[in-house]
């Protein structure tokens, strides 16, 4: 098995954080430059207001809160085997959720008018709703992290973490909830939105974690024991399935309207999106993760979980692209039972590239987690401490 | 119980009595009446300096299908002229556009119908329930805007509406009309040319239509041209199944 030298691994871990460092910066002048040049110079228009940003933004927002359901089921629902990895799923939920916060912020028209909307509340706006339930989920998670990490708050963990469960929840609730209040569009507009939402998060968080919690096993020459690589995949392998069923529902009750019939066809048949989500979503990112996690030959294999962990996050990538690009292309249906046209984009459907400095942004984004994240297991004790015999005697138990 | 505020009879002779006053007609002697010749045709009364717009008022549009030419685009121009929406870029799908003209053709038999869409000034906005700064807003007289010193540009508000009726500032601008502020990064839509309907003016689109298309007037009037034609002929509310009350009515469709 590979084992990493200490000398080299202290080398590597400046690389790793020095690269990480570089691409948020290059992340956070490709936003200067939007900036300054105005929204022209991305791909996004009068159609497709949202584009590649918001697709990772809300992708690492929603697994920023499912990460953290790893410290909800050893605190809040007492599994021995969760336990030990609450600190490090507090660490990746701070850290996702700042690198979609920087992306989201600094894709806004007026990133500077950031006071603006910290003082400025519109109480109806799921939007303005945000700027309470981010900065309430770092603290609740900080205190959390306090809590678990210091030993003298021990005692007030279990609280901190039953507040953090009830506030992300309530976080990725809002979070589906952007597109569940909007009437204009047939794509949203669904009350299963908030609810898929959150499986969503469990599904993409619990991936992210599995992907991390490897790596720092190799780094610290380690190997996963693998009663916990079972039981960790196989909670995958339902999420997994739930937001197939979710995603199954959405499309099936949708299509049933006749009013929405064209849409439905649009985003599943007759598209660029249509790829994308059988290929993209359903099949790299749904179905050929779960037959990795259950046929025989992979399913206990720490290498194909995490092909499969990191096919999920793929998927949701897809997921992503699908629901929110695909749902502002198709046109909105302003005067049902006539064709239309107009120097507006009316009738016609849209397409999106994403331009440079957007891609370069989003993966600033990414950057900005996999640095915080690389910082704070290098500088904290994030690594989790099993206690093997503990876990054998309780899994007859809490299994 | 019957309050004297919300009495209905009360009501119904406080309406009256607003409608007769608001057709212009004074009564002198039984059967003799002083008509301000005139009045009636003033689309407007100019808001004085300092006082806040009036609940009491519901600006809107009626816009007569039948009467809209075909290719014509004159309500855009004079719409763009007035309120400085001149840019270019090279991508046409981020210019802004604050009025646009929609080509209908009937899927049952094929009728064409050419109509000028903009923002519908909704008594229940989805563009002013999103906005997370309050930037969207509706006046008390119903005009739908949004302030450009607090809107951050998220463009949710974008994705909220159903008519497609906002625009996003893509591009440094130049040559702003000092009476209509716009800026890079906000989001902005038909203001129902606000500052001419304050000085008792109508609306550019509606000054500039050729044919007539287009009324302007206060929707709460009785005496209105518009309230008198919406109350005569059959109009339509665009996506009236989202019941979002516009303030501009089409007919012909």
């Amino acid at each position: 098995m590979f084992t990493l030298n200490p000398r080299h691994e202290e080398g590597l871990f400046y690389v790793l954080a020095g690269i990480g460092g570089l691409v948020s910066a290059i992340g956070f002048a490709a936003a200067l430059y939007m900036e300054h040049s105005g929204h022209v110079v991305t791909g996004m228009n009068n159609q497709i207001v949202w584009g590649l940003p918001h697709v990772i933004a809300i992708f690492l927002i929603v697994a920023a809160s499912g990460v953290l359901n790893v410290a909800s089921m050893g605190s809040v629902f007492g599994r021995v085997l969760y336990k030990p990895r609450a600190p490090l799923s507090g660490l990746l939920a701070i850290a996702m959720l700042s690198g979609g916060l920087f992306v989201i912020m600094l894709d806004l028209g007026r990133a500077d008018r950031l006071i603006v909307a910290a003082t400025h509340f519109n109480p109806t706006s799921v939007f303005g709703w945000n700027v309470i339930l981010y900065p309430v989920f770092y603290a609740l998670v900080g205190v959390y992290l306090w809590t678990m990490m210091e030993r003298r708050m021990n005692p007030y963990s279990k609280a901190a973490g039953l507040a953090t469960f009830v506030w992300r929840v309530v976080l990725t609730s809002g979070t589906g909830s952007i597109f569940a209040f909007l009437v204009a569009r047939q794509a949203y507009g669904s009350a299963l939105l908030a609810p898929m939402f959150i499986i969503m998060s469990f599904s993409w968080g619990l991936a992210v974690f599995l992907v991390v919690q490897t790596t720092m096993y190799a780094w610290n020459n380690m190997s996963l024991p693998p009663l916990i690589l079972k039981r960790m995949k196989n909670l995958l392998a339902t999420f997994v399935a739930a937001v197939l069923y979710f995603t199954f529902m959405l499309h099936l009750v949708n299509a049933y309207f006749a009013k929405n019939i064209a849409f439905e066809y649009f985003i599943l048949f007759d598209s660029e999106f249509a790829s994308q989500f059988w290929i993209g979503q359903v099949l790299l990112g749904s179905l050929l993760p779960l037959v990795l996690l259950f046929s025989p030959g992979t399913r206990d294999k720490v290498l194909w979980v995490n092909v499969a962990a990191l096919l999920v996050i793929l998927g949701a990538y897809f997921q992503l692209y699908v629901f929110i690009i695909g749902g502002q292309a198709f046109p909105l249906d302003i005067f049902p039972g006539y064709d239309v046209k107009s120097s507006f984009m009316d009738g016609a459907v849209d397409h999106y590239s994403a331009s440079l400095p957007e891609v370069l942004l989003a993966v600033g984004g990414l950057a900005i987690a996999f640095t915080m994240t690389t910082i704070g297991v290098r500088i904290l004790h994030f690594l989790p401490q099993d206690d093997l015999a503990e876990l054998e005697a309780a899994s007859g138990i809490t299994d | 119980m019957n309050t004297p505020d919300n009495n209905p009879r009360r009501k119904f002779i406080a309406a009256a009595g607003a409608g007769v006053a608001g057709l212009g007609f004074t009564v002198i002697a039984p059967g003799l009446h002083l008509m301000a010749v005139g009045e009636a045709s003033a689309a407007t009364e100019a808001r004085k300096a300092g006082t806040a717009a009036s609940p009491a008022v519901r600006w809107g549009l009626l816009i007569d299908a039948n009467k809209c030419a075909p290719g014509c685009t004159k309500c855009i121009d004079a719409c763009h002229t007035e309120n400085g929406v001149s840019e270019k870029l090279p991508d046409a799908r981020q210019n802004a556009q604050w009025i646009r003209k929609i080509e209908l053709v009937d899927r049952r038999d094929g009728r064409k119908t050419e109509l000028p869409m903009m923002c519908q000034h909704c008594a229940e906005p989805p563009c002013v329930d999103v906005c997370p700064t309050g930037a969207s807003m509706k006046r008390a007289d119903g005009i739908v805007l949004v302030d450009r010193h607090t809107c951050i540009g998220c463009r949710y508000c974008m994705m909220a509406c159903p008519y497609k009726a906002r625009s996003f500032v893509h591009a440094p601008l130049t040559e702003q009309n000092p009476e209509v502020p716009r800026g890079q990064g906000c989001v902005e839509s038909c203001t129902l040319c606000v500052h001419r309907v304050d000085k008792g003016q109508t609306p550019a689109c509606v000054e500039s239509c050729p044919t007539g298309a287009m009324t302007f007037g206060d929707l709460n009037d009785p005496a209105s041209d518009i309230a008198k034609r919406i109350a005569s002929v059959p109009t339509t509310q665009v996506r009236s199944d989202l019941r979002l009350n516009q303030g501009v009515r089409y007919q012909g469709i």
